[in-house]
């Protein structure tokens, strides 16, 4: 009978030791749960996107709670997630709709490659050769690891140079990161001028390597009426604040790399 | 004594490894080695599992199981003790280092089931009956020393790993299949060390 109760005994006694312990430990240093973020995450999408600017939904959430963040960060989420976590807070919250924009126009049309590129299909990786593989080693080169990057299909590689579609656009700022060049930043989702280039060499330089690049010829700041416009980094800057779109410096500009930003239908 | 210790203490680093040489932990050599960060985190939390595993089994046996001849309880007791400290280190890791914990991840609850802390555990023991110097201090060094090894596996895979991403690799070995042939290639590499340890206190 000892043969059969002494083991049985001696397992058992450690398991209750050890689930006793567990029990004191998991009391003593029990972590405080955020109720309030809790709350919020089951609001937000959980898409884990980040376009908010923090570490996915949870950190989102924890930072709503805790009043450090503003509601309506949230693009994936829109005005209805907006709406829902600002009730929940008691605090206003106001959507900032905003999409991302491709600051680059050299297509094929415009620019040529430098080399015969036979690596890996990754801008990433033709980023290491040489600056690049197209003449302008500030352009979009095509191999589109922006369009890899998007989950909702609004990326298109066309003709050597990348464009995002507004409509599709859910600004989770994948492509941002994805873009070795940098080419890629948000603007708001309003009617607007935007310049089309990122050149930040010489107008010489540029007008070597790239046919619609900007030169820095500031004849847009001169024409713009609202002081919107500025040349920094020898390529002009659109401020999106002050911007009217009235078209004016879109017409002067003699290498048309402006374009008139145009909000979609349905985004309306 | 000192001298013993440390060629004890380098043995389960280098000869003895407990991955590379005795095949115990590939779940986590090759789930946690994609970063060195993770790979890092991940091996101290097993460093010490192993360790304070040794030192709550070693006595179990000895002063428990052994009197009372019923050393074919081993098996159970041990997963039993081990599953329990992995809870407890898990619970610490929450509370005091929340980073590690969440860069853990599902990593941490797979220590429990990690072979190669029952395997530090079971092999001490087995090489306490077979030489009567081996006792209480050799096998906590012993353990310590493995769970440096794991570390060391872990770290040099992890840059392998991350050097891996940037090459061409073929479409049919993307993925798992190369990731196993070079943990057999760092295997390989390791089979240089035999003999090492003696060569260098013997």
């Amino acid at each position: 009978m000892n043969d059969i109760l002494l083991p049985i005994l001696i397992v058992a006694g450690i398991g209750l030791i050890a689930g006793l312990g567990l029990a004191i430990a998991s009391i003593i240093m029990a972590v405080p749960k955020d109720e309030k973020a809790e709350a919020v995450l089951e609001i937000l999408p959980g898409a884990n996107c980040g376009a908010c600017g923090y570490s996915g939904c949870a950190g989102y959430a924890k930072a709503l709670a805790a009043g450090e963040a503003k509601p309506g960060l949230c693009s994936p989420g829109g005005e209805a997630v907006a709406k829902a976590t600002s009730e929940l807070l008691g605090v206003s919250g106001d959507v900032e709709y905003k999409t991302a924009l491709v600051h680059c126009l050299g297509s094929y049309d415009f620019t040529t490659d430098k080399m015969e590129y036979d690596g890996i299909m990754s801008c990433a990786a033709a980023a290491q050769l040489a600056g690049g593989i197209t003449s302008c080693r500030f352009g979009c080169m095509g191999l589109g690891d922006c369009m890899k990057a998007c989950e909702y299909n609004a990326i298109t590689v066309c003709n050597g140079v990348a464009s995002i579609d507004p409509a599709k656009c859910k600004g989770c700022s994948k492509c941002v990161s994805a873009c070795p060049k940098g080419l890629i930043s948000f603007v708001p989702l309003k009617e607007q001028a935007v310049v089309r280039c990122n050149n930040c060499d010489k107008g010489a330089v540029t007008n070597k390597v790239c046919g619609i690049g900007c030169i820095g010829c500031t004849k847009c700041v001169r024409v713009c009426e609202f002081d919107a416009v500025k040349v920094v980094d020898s390529h002009a800057v659109v401020d999106p604040a002050k911007c009217t779109a009235c078209g004016k410096c879109v017409e002067a500009c003699p290498r048309h790399c402006i374009t008139l930003f145009k909000v979609p239908e349905q985004k309306h | 004594m000192i001298q013993n210790l440390v060629a004890i203490f380098l043995a389960a680093i280098l000869t003895e490894n407990y991955v590379l040489n005795q095949f115990l932990g590939i779940c986590p050599f090759l789930g946690v080695s994609k970063k060195v960060n993770t790979a890092l985190g991940m091996s101290i939390a097993v460093t010490f599992v192993m360790v304070l595993a040794t030192a709550v089994t070693w006595p179990l046996y000895t002063y428990l199981l052994v009197p009372n001849k019923l050393e074919y309880l081993e098996t159970i007791v041990f997963i039993l003790v081990i599953a329990a400290l992995v809870q407890l280190v898990e619970t610490i890791l929450k509370k005091y280092i929340p980073s590690l914990y969440n860069a853990l991840g599902v990593y941490l609850p797979l220590i429990t089931t990690n072979c190669a802390v029952l395997g530090v555990t079971m092999l001490v023991i087995e090489r306490g009956q077979a030489d009567a110097t081996f006792g209480y201090v050799e096998s906590l060094v012993n353990a310590f020393g493995a769970g440096i090894g794991f570390l060391v596996a872990m770290v040099l895979f992890a840059g392998v790993r991350e050097r891996l991403e940037l090459c061409d690799i073929p479409k049919s070995l993307r993925g798992l299949p190369i990731t196993l042939v070079a943990a057999s290639l760092v295997a390989v590499s390791f089979l240089g060390f035999q003999g090492l340890v003696d060569g260098l206190l013997g």
